[in-house]
């Protein structure tokens, strides 16, 4: 009798534990309907208009108290130069904080190359930041919570949380992470939320005089930016990397890594 | 069960107790998961608060903002500006963020530094980018050292009479 009451008791807690307890939830429509909140932002760069004068990174660093002096920065301008000679050349020199005043390349470790300008072929800037990806990786490989996407699609981290592990900043496929000097933890561009939960727009939105940086709400089919992204043939950064990044590119080239 | 088996199990449970213990007291209770589910925010709840509690410094003096703010008490240069293609560059660029502007700081700083201009007016022959409809000069040739508003007036440089 024993063998027979052990499987019925088996049988029973097999059962029992197939249930899930979420089926046991009554589900408030309202509750389901709000969880697709009315606003996700987006941002849409025109690398066309932008001509790396770098007040963007100056407003940011100042805007989000990063230290001017530090290497580091939530926003940055890279410069691309495609001379006829069929190389390339590609520099971001102190992020673009000061503009770019020379013609000359900065290689990195005190190298410059300088360009002839009869050699030039094309060359562009292509700003860059926090793409608040849909499916970042970087929220993924938090090990303890602090770093996270928010209902309206902004991804943030906790200060006070962030144990400065430094994954995160690893696991971010567009090097947007940072570790911030003061405050020991991670940081990132976080689409300046204090503003645009506010109405502002973001500094670099702000101080870009060329319209090269514009910011939109995704669910509003009235905003002009986001007909430009549902309408103009945008692109992103790295769609291989499979983060589904929601800061959309015109104009850029299959070089722009 | 055999003390050989009690003691250890003994020592592994209080370790887990204690764990447990720790963490119910040391993790605040708003951890919740958001609308992207527990492997993309999963989150402290009041931290959102606190990053829209960040102070604000620029106050959007933007293309058409800056006739809101700024032109109040400045109309004149806003209206010089607009005239200009200049005019597509937030005041505060060059005159820093306002903050509290006129309370607190009741001057705001004019940068007049050359490399400010330079930003835009460095001349790189760049064809292909938005760079090359920008006049510019060779900072090395053209009167360097000195600052760029000493002959130019910045909100219009078109400004015949400096």
């Amino acid at each position: 009798m024993q063998r027979r009451d052990f499987l019925k008791n088996s049988i029973y807690v097999i059962a029992g534990a197939s249930i899930p307890l979420s089926a046991l939830e009554f589900l408030d429509p309202r509750e389901v309907l709000a969880k697709n909140p009315s606003i996700h932002w987006a941002f849409l760069i025109d690398t066309h208009k932008c001509v790396g004068c770098g007040f963007c990174v100056k407003a940011c660093k100042t805007e989000n108290d990063i230290p001017l002096e530090a290497n580091v920065t939530r926003t940055w301008v890279e410069r691309y130069v495609y001379t006829k000679d069929d190389r390339r050349y590609v520099d971001s020199p102190d992020g673009a904080l000061h503009g770019y005043t020379e013609s000359r390349v900065d290689l990195g470790k005190g190298e410059f190359k300088e360009i002839d300008p009869e050699n030039v072929g094309k060359a562009f800037f292509v700003p860059k930041l926090c793409n608040h990806c849909l499916a970042p990786s970087c929220t993924q490989v938090c090990p303890v919570g602090a770093t996270y996407k928010t209902d309206d699609g902004v991804v943030l981290v906790d200060r006070k949380w962030c144990i400065g592990c430094g994954y995160c900043i690893m696991a971010c496929p567009f090097a947007a992470r940072f570790f911030h000097p003061v405050e020991k933890v991670a940081d990132k561009c976080t689409f300046c939320y204090h503003r645009i939960t506010k109405g502002l727009e973001t500094a670099c939105v702000n101080a870009c005089p060329f319209g090269a940086r514009k910011m939109c709400n995704i669910r509003d089919i009235n905003d002009p930016v986001t007909k430009v992204i549902l309408n103009e043939r945008v692109g992103v950064l790295k769609d291989e990397f499979g983060t589904k990044p929601q800061a959309f590119y015109i104009g850029l080239a299959s070089e722009v890594r | 069960m055999k003390s050989h088996v009690w003691r250890p199990l003994f020592v592994v449970i209080l370790l887990l107790v204690g764990i447990l213990t720790f963490r119910f007291f040391y993790v605040p209770n708003d951890f919740v998961s958001g609308e992207y589910g527990f492997m993309y925010s999963y989150h402290r709840k009041s931290n959102v608060d606190e990053w829209m509690a960040q102070p604000i410094k620029y106050r959007d003096t933007g293309k058409t903002k800056m006739h809101e703010y700024c032109g109040e008490c400045h109309s004149e240069e806003v209206e010089i500006r607009t005239e200009d293609l200049h005019g597509t560059i937030a005041c505060e660029n060059c005159h820093g963020p306002a903050l509290d502007h006129p309370n607190d700081p009741e001057k705001l700083a004019i940068d007049r530094s050359r490399e400010t201009c330079l930003r835009c007016h460095t001349d790189l022959p760049y064809t292909t980018s938005e760079r090359k409809r920008i006049p510019g000069i060779d900072p090395n040739d053209h009167n360097p050292g000195s600052e760029c508003v000493e002959c130019h007036n910045p909100h219009n440089p078109r400004l015949e009479e400096m």
